[in-house]
């Protein structure tokens, strides 16, 4: 059973659907005892950093969320939701994450040149690093997912396994033992998004390193 | 690199798909749930779901049809048609849209934009906008196309940004249905007035357009049609070829 983390942020009907689509049974769910028993655990997210991590604290969700991936329990984190993996943010002020992943997370608009538009929005390839996930283990470099976000995570390179090209190499996903993220989302991501998935539903129970 | 979106639009009235040609005489295509499947199977980008439907029996029929659609196709989902509060917003975000067009709703109620992207977010709210050559400048119209508000459209769409609108989607009653190009001089302007991604619409008659549309305007994110694509007078595997041979970025799928 594959917990999908339920705590007030972003419309989580394509992530449930996508999962049933490979057949994955899913919970949607904001219950600790329930995350606590999950074999995996899908955290997504959308909107602002600040806001987000304040509701799982308040709802005692990041710890439960910590000790499952102490415990080796895969964990998988989407958009905001992976953003919120790492040490802290930058959007609108500085806020604590999770801080399972070593990195920081900062707004896209100080590293790419002027006149991009932001968020960046839409379809773009992957570029796989030396340092390969097992979630991508069936894509080819150069895949297109979809992204939409205007912040991204710096400072982490030795977890990043994948970053795509925006003006300049932004982090688009990422891998911490059995900790996970992806930038943009797996589930409006095709029949690639849907292997990333099913790669994740085979990822097995290992230690954080 | 970010790829050109290739977005096919069905406008969907009571559970079919119709497409009509300058807004009038609207022809039955095809089962939206079949043709969603089929665009998303052969590399649309993104899909747009109009509601022309004007009964509450009609409007139950879309969304179940909707949901159906979200259920089993994976990629972004914009709806729009009689979206006029930020309850319409929730009735359409629950059964799986992740972006929501508003058109009259907001010559209506202009800060439905803001109340909408506050809730959630500017990315999920898609300005679109009928427009109209008239005496010379640019009109929006309401209405699906039937009403001239009498405001100036460029005017509209940079005030519709500052409120949060995401996504701008400009449709040229003037090209609309002709199939002679898009409207390279509207969408200009409006490239140079906002920083938010420009979905092109109305005119897409040949692949020669798209590449037309892309080269001249590098501002424009998106190409968006109907019938050109429903009809098959465009595959888009074909064309999506097509503007890779011309350099312009494109998702390719398996």
């Amino acid at each position: 059973m594959i917990a999908i983390i339920d705590y007030g942020v972003g419309n989580l009907f394509s992530l449930r659907s996508s999962f049933a689509m490979i057949g994955a049974e899913t919970v949607v769910t904001g219950d600790p005892e329930i995350i606590r028993g999950a074999e995996r655990i899908v955290l997504p997210g959308v909107g602002a950093f600040g806001d987000a991590a304040e509701k799982l604290r308040e709802a005692g969700l990041a710890a439960v969320i910590k000790e499952r991936a102490a415990a080796g329990t895969p964990l998988l984190g989407i958009c905001l939701g992976m953003q919120l993996l790492f040490d802290r943010s930058y959007e609108f002020g500085e806020f604590e994450g999770l801080g399972l992943i070593p990195g920081e997370i900062r707004p896209i608009a100080d590293r790419i040149p002027a006149g991009l538009k932001i968020p960046h929005i839409g379809w773009n390839a992957l570029h796989m690093t030396a340092a390969p996930s097992p979630i991508l283990k069936d894509l080819s470099d150069g895949d297109c997912v979809y992204f939409v976000h205007s912040f991204s995570a710096v400072s982490c390179d030795p977890y990043v396994s994948a970053t795509t090209g925006y003006g300049a190499e932004l982090t688009a996903a990422v891998r911490r033992g059995n900790v996970y993220g992806c930038q943009f989302h797996p589930e409006k991501s095709g029949k690639i998004g849907l292997k990333i998935l099913r790669a994740f539903c085979d990822t097995e129970v290992s230690a954080l390193c | 690199m970010i790829t050109k979106r290739i977005i096919p639009c069905l406008d969907v009235k009571n559970g079919r798909v119709v497409k009509g040609v300058n807004f009038q005489g609207l022809n039955d295509v095809s089962s939206p749930v079949s043709l969603a499947r089929y665009y998303s199977d052969v590399g649309a980008d993104e899909l747009v779901f109009y509601d022309i439907t004007a009964s509450a029996e009609g409007r139950a029929l879309f969304t179940d049809i909707l949901r159906e659609v979200a259920s089993t196709i994976f990629i972004p989902l914009t709806v729009g048609g009689g979206i006029n509060t930020v309850d319409d917003f929730d009735r359409v975000l629950k059964c799986g849209a992740d972006k929501v067009s508003v058109n009259s709703g907001a010559i209506r109620d202009p800060d439905l934009i803001g109340r909408a992207a506050e809730k959630y977010g500017s990315q999920c709210v898609v300005l679109s906008a009928d427009i109209k050559r008239v005496d010379g400048s640019f009109h929006v119209f309401a209405k699906g196309g039937r009403e001239d508000t009498g405001m100036e459209a460029i005017e509209w769409i940079r005030s519709g940004v500052e409120r949060g609108a995401g996504e701008i989607v400009v449709n040229s009653m003037d090209t609309d249905g002709v199939r002679k190009g898009f409207d390279l001089p509207l969408l200009q302007a409006v490239c140079d007035a906002v920083s938010v991604p420009v979905i092109a619409s109305g005119g897409a008659g040949s692949i020669e357009d798209f590449v037309t549309l892309f080269n001249t305007l590098p501002g424009v994110d998106a190409g968006l049609a109907a019938s050109v694509f429903h009809y098959g007078d465009i595959p888009i595997p074909v064309l999506k070829a097509e503007l890779k041979k011309n350099h312009i970025p494109v998702r390719e799928v398996e």
